[in-house]
């Protein structure tokens, strides 16, 4: 089973969090195009090696983190609160 | 064929038609009584300088595109590159299953021209691949499900699919292990059943169709693995392998799991991310269920091979990843759901578990069709769906490389729908549910 240390609950299962995808930069939704957001809904990296990716500790804290995860051993190597105002919670 | 598929070398032009030992009774007696070995179902080659289409990817679809290219449109010159051995991706990991119950009208026209080659597959191929089709049930335990399942036999009825609504009394019926009384956790309220629908050998499937691609001409390379692909002023000029390198007009990305990162090398970006779907196979029992079964709120599958084992599968797992080992989890939890549908199946044994990796689009759709780099064809995003349409991807690819018009079944699939927004969702059909 795959645990995730939770920067606020400690080691967790796996199964409390809820997968968010790849952590990639939202354009902004004031000036972007059709094209940027294609881009950013569709275009995927799913790289087989190291990602950056969100988790939502669903069954802990409710907090978004972005863990950075090797996909092919589910290895995992760092775990940080994501930036901007979600880091805090609000 | 048009300018681009460009004429034979005179090598390959005597190339046609390889005759093969015809499977028969007759034959079979006769190799019994002489001893005389039977010949191999595809040959080995030194990997050529160049060919007219280079198949990526050496499972189902890959070897169906290069037999219905050589069988309905003459292109031999074909090479089928695998990066292991034939069917051990996807290929030979699923769980076998074929159905054309869907629920947008696309998709079933689509699978339920699968079916119908798969019907013929065996005698098309002259190789038995074992097609039983024992009739396809997938439970509804909510409100919400049944009427998903109404909705998607009434779609199935007007595209002339044989899909019906049958209540608790006629499911346990045709599957009498399955608990259809009230007192369980999750009651069957009822069910979509598919007559049509069943199971098949799917390395029968894999052989067949790379003995008829070589029969064809096409040139089968195992141990292949493609590391790069050259494209020059947005169209694509050849294939570098671990075994050299190939010119080539025309690519085709048929592989599985791997497929957005065969798609990088030449530039083109899916909308793909990759997830292990687990599955599981239990000791061999005396033959008790007829029909495949179906829970999507369990998220499980069951059905009964012709050796009597119990094949299992789940949904994919809740996470991008190549990886494809097995965990206790899954196991657990797929027991538990097994039980709460049959607690006849509590002292039976889980023999081993595997994974197949699955390449999931956003709206459970395949990919097939023409990519923004000429010559780069892809064949992918075949989730959990992948097998049943093996034989309709090969089919309706070869059309497309040889016409160069895309065929009326595989266009709402294209890989442009996604900047077009005319997303294909059959989400309701192909999430759980197989």
């Amino acid at each position: 089973m795959m645990l995730i240390r939770c920067i606020h609950c400690g080691l967790r299962n796996v199964s409390e969090f809820r997968y968010g995808g790849e952590a990639r930069a939202r354009p902004d939704p004031n000036c972007a195009t059709a094209r940027q957001w294609h881009a950013y809904l569709y275009e995927k990296t799913n790289p087989a090696g190291w990602t950056t990716e969100r988790w939502y500790h669903a069954a802990g804290c409710r907090r978004y983190l972005v863990v950075e995860r090797h996909t092919l051993t589910n290895e995992i190597r760092a775990v940080r609160l994501p930036d901007g105002p979600q880091a805090g919670g609000s | 064929m048009s300018s681009d598929v460009p004429k034979k070398s005179s090598r390959r032009l005597s190339r046609k038609r390889i005759p093969k030992a015809r499977y028969s009774a007759l034959g079979l007696l006769r190799r019994g009584i002489t001893g005389k070995s039977w010949p191999p179902l595809w040959r080995q080659h030194e990997l050529a300088k160049s060919y007219n289409v280079v198949i990526v990817g050496g499972g189902v679809h890959g070897l169906a595109l290069a037999y219905y290219l050589g069988r309905n449109h003459g292109i031999h010159d074909v090479a089928v590159l695998e990066q292991s051995y034939i069917g051990s991706g996807g290929s030979g990991r699923n769980t076998a299953i074929i159905r054309s119950n869907y629920l947008t009208p696309e998709g079933v026209r689509f699978y339920e021209r699968s079916v119908k080659l798969y019907e013929s597959l065996a005698d098309d191929l002259n190789f038995n691949v074992m097609f039983a089709q024992r009739g396809h049930l997938t439970l509804a335990h909510s409100d919400a499900s049944l009427r998903t399942m109404r909705w998607r036999a009434e779609v199935n009825k007007i595209v002339g699919v044989d899909s019906e609504v049958i209540g608790p009394m006629e499911i346990g019926r045709l599957a009498p292990f399955l608990d259809v009384s009230t007192e369980t956790r999750y009651p069957i309220l009822g069910a979509l059943y598919h007559p049509p629908g069943g199971i098949i050998r799917h390395d029968a499937v894999n052989w067949g169709l790379a003995r008829g691609a070589d029969a064809f001409g096409a040139e089968i390379h195992q141990d292949t693995k493609v590391q790069g692909i050259e494209v020059e002023s947005g169209r694509v000029t050849g294939v570098v392998t671990n075994r050299g390198r190939i010119s080539t007009p025309i690519v085709v990305n048929c592989t599985a799991g791997w497929c957005t990162l065969i798609a990088d090398m030449a530039g083109v970006r899916l909308p793909i991310s990759t997830s292990p779907l687990q599955a599981a196979v239990t000791e061999p029992v005396k033959f008790f269920l007829d029909p495949v079964v179906v829970s999507g709120s369990l998220h499980v599958y069951v059905s009964q091979t012709d050796r009597g084992e119990l094949v299992f599968g789940a949904s994919v797992d809740p996470f991008a990843s190549y990886s494809t080992r097995g965990s206790l989890a899954f196991t657990e939890e797929l027991a538990g759901h097994v039980l709460d549908l049959m607690p006849a199946l509590s002292k039976i044994r889980v023999l081993r578990q595997w994974a197949g990796l699955c390449d999931m689009t956003p709206d459970f759709s395949p990919i097939m069709g023409p990519t923004p780099v000429e010559g780069f064809y892809v064949d992918v995003g075949w989730g959990t769906y992948g097998y049943k349409a093996g034989p309709v991807s090969g089919e309706q690819m070869a059309a497309l490389i040889a016409t160069h018009e895309t065929p009326d079944l595989i266009a709402p699939f294209g890989y442009d729908r996604f900047a077009e927004g005319r997303l294909l969702g059959e989400k309701g059909a192909a999430a759980v549910g197989h």
